[in-house]
């Protein structure tokens, strides 16, 4: 029998997304803190269904796939929270869509070299009014800017984190998701006040 | 699945045509809302039930509550296929599901949020 465990009934998920450019560190940041390898899903889309949501005859038509890294940290026998991160492909809004409703907010990680690459996940957590913070990986050769300079240039509101980190580095990844949460609960108990 | 949906798949057209036959033609609405972290649990072990081997796989990928998402990176199937394969076997009550803890579109409680927020810190 399955079920040999009562909490296994009560166990419940959440999430946090991890966005920003192509070979940013998005999948190194979730293996880092996830207790499983990360691992790899796809989903399928049809050229005629971008976004939109039948599957049939799908054998014949023109079919590409998304590919979606994930890890888990078990928080406690009831709660288990999922790392995902976003596919590198913008275009693939649909998907975003699904991994930011009901997260609990999104980590955009920015590469100084290449800033603009984040400037699409900002502006989509921004639209959806997800709590996000910034973290900056500092890859080796990188010019270190400073934290008030990325928000400048990523035309950041005051309130949002920006936090310089290592994405290799469990420490780092900690204190980036302690941000995050930290954030989420302080936004949370503002729309509360605000309602 | 009964006998004459099985002589529609052709297994020389490769692994992924008989799965995507399987869902035929059915759509997300039909996945009962599963997310991608909707948690799913198998009430039976697989050597219990006769089913087709791609269902089979799914339960063996559940026997203990794992995430949609998680189970289709175990069958190594792509995440609509395998949602519609769960929400048969959800129909057939060989599977049982739990909405995630923010289902829709609400974040998550504040009570979310603070055991998240402690069990990160303690790792
Ligand atoms: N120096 C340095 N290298 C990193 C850091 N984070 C990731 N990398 C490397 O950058 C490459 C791309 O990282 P990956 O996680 O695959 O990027 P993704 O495309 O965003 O998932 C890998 O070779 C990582 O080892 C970091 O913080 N510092
Ligand atoms: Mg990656």
């Amino acid at each position: 029998m399955a079920y040999a465990n009562s909490d296994d009934r009560s166990a419940r998920a959440t999430k946090i997304v991890i966005a920003g450019g192509f070979g940013v560190g998005k999948t190194t940041m979730v293996g880092s803190v996830s207790e499983i390898a990360p691992l790899r899903t796809e989903e399928l889309i049809t050229e005629a269904s971008e976004g939109v949501d039948d599957l049939s005859g799908v054998e014949q038509k023109r079919t590409t796939t998304v590919a979606l890294d994930f890890g888990r940290i078990t928080i406690s026998p009831e709660l288990i929270l999922y790392l995902f991160g976003t596919p590198g492909q913008d275009r693939f809004w649909f998907m975003w869509d699904e991994l930011a409703r009901g997260a609990i907010g999104a980590v955009v990680l920015a590469d100084t070299r290449r800033l603009d690459s984040c400037f699409a996940a900002v502006d989509f957590f921004e639209r959806r009014n997800l709590p996000f913070v910034v973290g900056v990986n500092c890859f080796d050769n990188s010019y270190r800017y400073g934290t008030e300079e990325v928000r400048g240039a990523l035309d950041l509101d005051d309130h949002v984190p920006v936090l310089l980190c290592d994405a290799r580095e469990r420490e780092s990844t900690k204190q980036v998701l302690i941000a995050l949460l930290q954030h989420a609960m302080a936004e949370a108990r503002l729309a509360g006040t605000a309602s | 699945m009964t006998a004459t949906d099985e002589e529609w798949f052709d297994e020389a057209a490769g692994p992924l045509v008989r799965p995507y036959a399987m869902t035929g033609g059915r759509t997300r609405s039909d996945t009962l809302g599963l997310d991608l972290i909707t948690l799913v649990v198998a009430m039976q072990s697989v050597t219990d039930v006769d089913v087709e081997p791609e269902y089979a796989g799914i339960l063996s990928a559940c026997q203990h509550p794992t995430s949609v998402v998680e189970v289709a990176a175990k069958v190594d199937l792509p995440l609509q296929v395998v949602k519609v394969l769960l929400s048969d076997l959800i129909s057939q009550r060989l599977i049982i599901f739990r909405s995630p803890a923010a289902p829709g579109a609400e974040p998550p409680s504040q009570h979310v949020l603070q055991a998240v927020l402690d069990g990160i810190r303690k790792l």
